[in-house]
């Protein structure tokens, strides 16, 4: 026994609600040596988060563990009896979930979650454990770390949560740590913090690590090695360096090409355009009582005015919490504005949506983040992308099922998915039927509300490439919402960078190298770079990160 | 409630998934369901004819269920009882049940006033304990079919709202219906197509559970002797008329609470494995 994990040819078989089995791991085999981070990367459903989770002996309902082997420190998972897992885990190897957040119990403290494991195996005693949380705590560089402990798991922020979770990980000292997508859900600025962090407990304790993640440019940072995955199968295994420079595989190289800046077509229709399609002056909306000079207690957007112009698009980036999408919400009258104007294709437009004329909603369509909630998982998709077409176009049966081709045909997915349901495609297909929904109304702008944020960054690509083809056929504009600044760079001719409901600064894609506010400096410069000695080789002003990182 | 889904072997027909549990469930509910359509034709004897000389009498041939506290015929009786159990049972629980659940998604579609105003007002109907507030409305109009009727679907209205509305609330704040109401759509388009599908599991579920209520009500009811009136009789007032055949285990008690029994653990049994569509096209 050489490594600390070899795995060899493992299987694992899910059954469907129609009895049928499906291989989803086919044959995978892996080995990591001690104190060595191996990423596992790939699309969704290529099987990285369930072979992540055999090694701890688990298979998730439904899912079997039918062959190979699976040995960690010793002992060969899939074979040992359940008491005996449940020994090994905690101790042995431990486990990051995607989601800090769903993962802490709200009711009790985070210093009794912490030290949970520590009691359950008997490692050793509360006081004892409480001291050794402070350390990790420290070791995590998280704020206040005597204090901490004591806080309920909501008066934390996400970037804490998630690093809290790592030391609810380490404490009962395991050999392997698996780091389910730990910083997906992060802002940019955030991210840096937490990666840091993760990647200083690991080199000091000498951990061997598992992370799993679907971000090249994130994994580039923390691993020795990375293991792409793609349906169930080993595609490509190498160090990050090797991988990085001289991918061999295609599906690498696809990812890899993912993260390339791409070509922005110049605008052909300069001269056409400058017609402003809407605008936006002095708009504010919060939360909370109105005051009597009209403003909300709490501004989630204050005073921005915008103007996007026919056939042009306006980028909005920013961290979570900046009124963003408070401001896509105001836009469209979900959030009726305070005070402000929208003046939308030459008319002014009612500032609460139930009192704009239908024709006005038709032309304004919003997509949101979410395909999962944005879809109703009640209704195939034909019933989704038809109702659109029955309330503002008054189709018949006929005429309708027609369209629905059309409309599937725009967004590059074949036909015979209209009688599926929303759970039964792909985060990618979900997101383009959203979007189908919303090309349904026929409208003159869309608004996209982080529309790419929940997606793989092979599919992000695909989806922002749809974006900009339909874009010349339909003559859109969008305003293109999201906190990823690649995305808004590739398909914006103007990005307006928003920080705590205001509006920074405006500029245009080729001008991002330079930007002129230390906001957008700090949020720029913190976008990870697929260069693997980033992370170590990044300075960041300590005092713009004080001023306007939330640690 | 059980989960009996994960146990039982299922079996696949027509592009649905049927569990036999539900099958044999379906099939009883389906028998007594003929009974009570078919009752008036099918019993041997009139209900109020005294046929045999003893009391709680034996089963035997002609009196295949024995006889009751009068020596009347025991079958008969129990299958006219089934149109009143079944009958006033289901018409109760299906006004109790639409108008509570449409009542529910409506107040979590508006929200505001109304949804405060019938919160309030359905929730101090709750507070009404149901078997006074039986009591009290027999008490001031007199007992008769659809007094009945609507007295226990007036006690069940207040739950189903409550179980409708707590539902829809979640179902509500997904992005699905801020697409739907800035498209335009009106109310009754985001209660019967947005909403209802989305809940209509687990208000079948509810609706089963309130079905077993009502008839364990209208039973209580008729024990009490608010229910039908003599000669007519169901299932419950059957039990309380013959309490007294207890010591003999006549089987004039027996039967119809084995009747109640059947019928409600059968709609239960039914709503827990109703077939179910599979969604694998591969398959």
């Amino acid at each position: 026994m050489t490594n600390l994990v070899e795995v060899r040819d493992l299987r694992i078989e899910a059954t469907t609600d129609a009895g049928r089995i499906v291989e989803i791991i086919k044959g995978v085999s892996l080995d990591i040596p001690d104190g060595e981070i191996v990423a596992l990367i790939g699309e969704s459903g290529s099987g990285k988060t369930t072979v992540a989770l055999s090694l701890m002996g688990y298979a998730r309902p439904g899912c079997r563990i039918t062959g190979g082997e699976i040995n960690v420190n010793g002992k060969n998972m899939a074979a040992i009896s359940e008491k005996e897992r449940a020994r090994s885990r905690g101790t042995d190897i431990a486990y990051v979930p995607q989601s800090a957040a769903a993962s802490f119990n709200p009711s009790s403290t985070i210093m009794e979650q912490v030290i949970e494991v520590t009691r359950i195996h008997n490692l050793m005693p509360p006081e004892q454990a409480r001291q050794r949380a402070v350390e990790l705590f420290k070791a995590l560089s998280l704020p206040d770390p005597e204090g901490i402990g004591a806080r309920y798991p909501h008066q934390v922020s996400g970037g804490q949560l998630q690093r809290l979770a790592a030391a609810m990980a380490l404490i009962g000292d395991p050999k392997l740590v698996i780091f389910d997508e730990p910083t997906t859900a992060l802002d940019v600025t955030t991210q840096i913090d937490v990666l840091k962090a993760f990647k200083s407990v690991m080199r000091a304790g000498g951990i061997a690590g598992v992370y799993v993640s679907h971000d090249l440019a994130v994994v580039a940072q923390i691993a020795d090695r990375i293991v792409v995955l793609k349906g169930g199968e080993v595609q490509e295994t190498g160090t990050t360096a090797a991988i990085l420079s001289a991918a061999t595989h295609a599906y690498t190289r696809e990812l890899l090409a993912a993260f390339e800046p791409k070509p922005r077509q110049t605008q052909a229709n300069a001269d056409v355009g400058a017609k402003a399609l809407l605008r936006i002056d002095n708009l504010t909306a919060g939360y909370g009582p109105v005051r009597t000079n009209g403003q909300p207690v709490v501004r989630a957007v204050d005073s921005v005015s915008l103007l996007v112009e026919r056939g042009r698009n306006l980028g909005v980036i920013g961290e979570s919490g900046c009124g963003k999408s408070t401001l896509a919400r105001a836009i469209a009258g979900i959030h009726p504005a305070a005070t402000g104007d929208i003046v939308f294709d030459g008319k002014a437009l009612e500032r609460a949506a139930k009192n704009r004329s239908r024709d006005q909603l038709r032309e304004m369509q919003i997509v949101f983040q979410y395909a999962d909630t944005a879809l109703n998982p009640a209704k195939s998709v034909e019933d989704i992308i038809s109702r659109p077409l029955a309330f503002y176009h008054g189709l018949d049966r006929e005429a309708r099922s027609k369209r629905v081709d059309e409309l599937l045909d725009m967004v590059r997915l074949p036909r015979t998915l209209r009688y599926r349901r929303p759970s039964e495609l792909s985060g990618g297909q979900k997101q383009r039927v959203n979007f189908a929904r919303a090309l349904a109304a026929d409208p003159k702008l869309i608004i996209c509300d982080e529309i790419t944020s929940a997606l793989d960054t092979v599919v992000a690509s695909t989806v922002i490439e749809l974006l900009k083809e339909l874009q010349r056929e339909l003559e859109l504009s969008y305003i293109f919402i999201s906190h990823d600044l690649s995305v808004v760079e590739a398909i914006c001719d103007q990005i307006m960078v928003m920080y705590n409901g205001e509006r920074v600064e405006q500029i245009t894609p080729d001008k991002v190298k330079a930007p002129t506010h230390p906001y957008s400096k700090l949020l720029f410069s913190s976008v990870p770079k697929l260069d693997p000695t980033w992370l170590d080789g990044l300075v960041r002003d300590p005092e713009l990160v004080n001023q306007y990182g939330h640690r | 409630m059980t989960m009996a889904r994960a146990t039982t072997s299922r079996r696949s027909f027509l592009g649905h998934s049927y569990s036999l549990v539900g099958v044999v469930a379906a099939l009883v509910i389906l028998a007594w369901t003929l009974v009570a359509i078919l009752a008036p034709y099918i019993i041997p004897h009139s209900i109020g004819d005294i046929v045999d000389d003893d009391y709680f009498g034996p089963m035997r041939q002609g009196l295949w269920l024995g006889s009751d506290y009068l020596g009347r015929d025991m079958l008969s009786r129990v299958l006219m009882g089934a149109r009143y159990t079944v009958g006033i049972s289901l018409a109760a629980v299906f006004i109790a049940c639409f108008s509570g659940v449409v009542l529910g998604m409506i107040a979590a579609v508006t929200g505001g006033w109304l949804d405060t105003c019938l919160s309030r007002f359905l929730d101090a109907m709750n507070s009404i304990p149901s078997k006074l507030f039986g009591l009290v409305v027999v008490a001031a109009v007199g007992s008769s079919i659809p007094v009945l009727i609507l007295t226990l679907a007036v006690i069940y209205i207040p739950g189903a709202y409550r179980f409708a509305r707590a539902l829809a609330v979640n179902i509500n704040t997904m992005d699905f219906m801020t697409v739907a109401r800035v498209r335009g759509e009106n109310t009754i388009y985001l209660i019967g197509s947005e909403i209802l599908p989305n809940i209509i599991r687990p208000v079948l579920a509810d609706f089963g559970l309130r079905f077993v209520f009502i008839v364990l009500l209208l039973s209580g009811l008729s024990f009490l002797g608010l229910g039908l009136q003599p000669p007519l009789a169901d299932w419950g007032a059957l039990v309380r008329e013959n309490i007294g055949g207890l010591p003999f285990a006549a089987p004039a008690v027996v039967v119809p609470s084995l009747a109640i029994a059947s019928l409600t653990i059968s709609v239960n049994l039914l709503i827990d494995n109703l077939p179910q569509k599979i969604r694998d096209r591969d398959a």
